[in-house]
């Protein structure tokens, strides 16, 4: 017997860490929602549902026409400039990690990938898409 | 190594190879879970006495010393409450949205560092996870107001999105100052670079960061989702007893996270003098927090198009100025003196602000939403 250990990779012996921790996080979120269900079969937690209790809140009157409904565009032109500009953002990641090793011409080439990036977003600013009205 | 390795290696030695792995893991997340829990009920506590503070009345005192029993008598209270689903609403994912909402919170600190080696996964993108991890939350959100159908939670749930979605960019920008500064991705690693705290050497992107993550956390003054007074309580308007539970720990799981974040990415994390490493955290985690229960009692609500307009034309762009301000100090001026850059990065700070207070002044004219 001595320092055995099942670590097949260290990277992946991390995310097994983030894997136990995601399975017993799901465990312990559903046992506490299950709890009250598992309490009323004592009569502890009441049960006692009618229509008025179950129908849609309000504000004291009965809900006209369909909730789920198409919605707001404006919401669209928000989600198309945070994709552009979050993908740039991943790109940022490894550059900043090494900034030192880079230097200069990393700084330079991230600046102009920044600059055609930024082209967009000002066009997007002087069109009014950033505007909510 | 970490503790927790430490522990693998010495259980190693007495058991097969596998449990040495597993169990060692859950005995590290259960501690980690027990320090959620515990701080979240601390939390509620801190709130609710700190908002009386504010609004010159006590707050909760009767129950236990200073009223720290509160939350845990209101926890009894939510359980023994009658969970009541409405007949239109989409049964399954209405169910399965507080589960969304809850579980990446808790993942998020299986990167927090509580000490030197104390913490439960030391992965070297670190900080990539954390932004990964706790933009899930948005999803669960989005659930529990579409899933509830209701017209309220319908407009928080849309609200809730484009709000997560416009923070995200800043707070990732503002992240980035960091990395350049520590040179790694890891959260150790961050910590053990920071021999002054990263809020001296860049409070512009402290400033950006805090008040990003405050709008991810959906705190006041950017509660817009669940606006009292306009929607109601917004995406959890048709949630009870557990479920609702369930938002609420989120929620304060949620600012416990990133106040965690906040404290180990630019107030040095466990980092101090005499006190063990777990105190220092906890300290600065409750000044963090104290912080936010502070704004959150002085401003008012802002406006959904203000909401917007100052994360796209406010955040984006300083946080971009920042980026470079910072990499430009960190390829020149680093090799100086550290303390010329805070001089500097305060100069700057103090300039910008000032300068986008005057150049944007937010709103004008009403928005129907």
């Amino acid at each position: 017997m001595g320092n055995e250990i099942v670590r097949p990779d260290y990277l992946l012996a991390d995310f097994g860490y983030i894997g136990i921790l995601l399975i017993v996080g799901i465990l312990f979120t559903v046992t506490t929602l299950l709890l009250p269900l598992t309490l009323s079969f004592f009569k502890i937690v009441p049960r006692k549902s009618n229509p008025a209790k179950t129908s849609t809140y309000e504000c004291g009157m009965e809900t006209i026409g369909k909730t789920w409904v198409q919605y707001n565009f404006r919401y669209y032109f928000f989600a198309v400039l945070f994709v552009a500009l979050d993908v740039l953002t991943v790109f940022l990641y490894p550059w900043a990690v090494n900034l030192k090793g880079l230097g200069l011409f990393g700084l330079i080439a991230v600046a102009v990938f920044f600059v055609i990036l930024m082209v967009g977003y000002i066009y997007a600013w002087l069109k009014g898409a950033l505007e909510w009205k | 190594m970490t503790l927790l390795e430490q522990f693998q290696l010495w259980l190693g030695s007495i058991w097969p190879g596998w449990a040495a792995y597993i169990v060692p893991a859950i005995v590290g997340i259960v501690v980690v879970l027990g320090f959620v829990l515990t701080m979240v009920i601390v939390f509620i506590w801190y709130e609710r006495r700190l908002l009386g503070r504010f609004q010159v009345r006590l707050g909760p005192n009767r129950l236990g010393p200073e009223g720290i029993f509160q939350p845990i008598a209101t926890a009894v209270k939510i359980l023994l409450k009658e969970d009541i689903v409405p007949t239109k609403s989409d049964k399954v994912i209405h169910w399965l949205a507080p589960v969304i909402v809850f579980v990446p919170v808790l993942m998020i600190f299986a990167v927090v560092p509580f000490g030197e080696r104390a913490i439960l996964t030391d992965l070297n993108v670190g900080v990539v996870y954390v932004v990964a991890i706790s933009s899930i939350s948005a999803v669960g959100i989005y659930m529990a107001g579409w899933a509830s159908n209701n017209k309220y939670g319908l407009i928080s749930a849309l609200r809730a999105v484009a709000q997560m979605v416009s923070y995200e960019l800043p707070v990732v920008l503002a992240i980035l100052g960091v990395v350049l500064m520590a040179g790694s991705l890891s959260m150790t690693q961050i910590v053990a670079s920071q021999k002054i705290p990263f809020l001296l050497l860049q409070p512009l992107g402290f400033v950006i960061f805090f008040l990003g993550t405050v709008a991810e956390m959906n705190r006041s003054p950017f509660d817009l989702l669940e606006a009292d007074s306009e929607i109601v309580a917004g995406y959890h308007i048709e949630y009870s007893g557990m479920k609702f539970a369930m938002f609420y720990l989120g929620e304060y799981g949620h600012a416990l996270a990133y106040s965690c974040i906040i404290a180990t990415l630019f107030l040095s994390g466990w980092q101090g003098p005499l006190l063990p490493p777990i105190i220092w955290l906890v300290i600065k985690v409750m000044a963090v927090f104290f912080v936010i229960v502070w704004m959150r009692s002085t401003l008012p609500r802002l406006r959904v198009d203000q909401l917007m307009a100052f994360a796209w034309k406010g955040l984006l762009p300083m946080a971009i100025i920042n980026l470079f301000i910072v990499a430009a100090e960190v390829l020149w001026l680093s090799e100086i003196t550290p303390w010329l850059m805070v001089a500097v990065n305060f100069v700057f700070a103090g300039v910008l602000v000032l300068l986008w207070s005057k150049l944007f002044t937010l709103g004008g004219g009403r928005v129907e939403v």
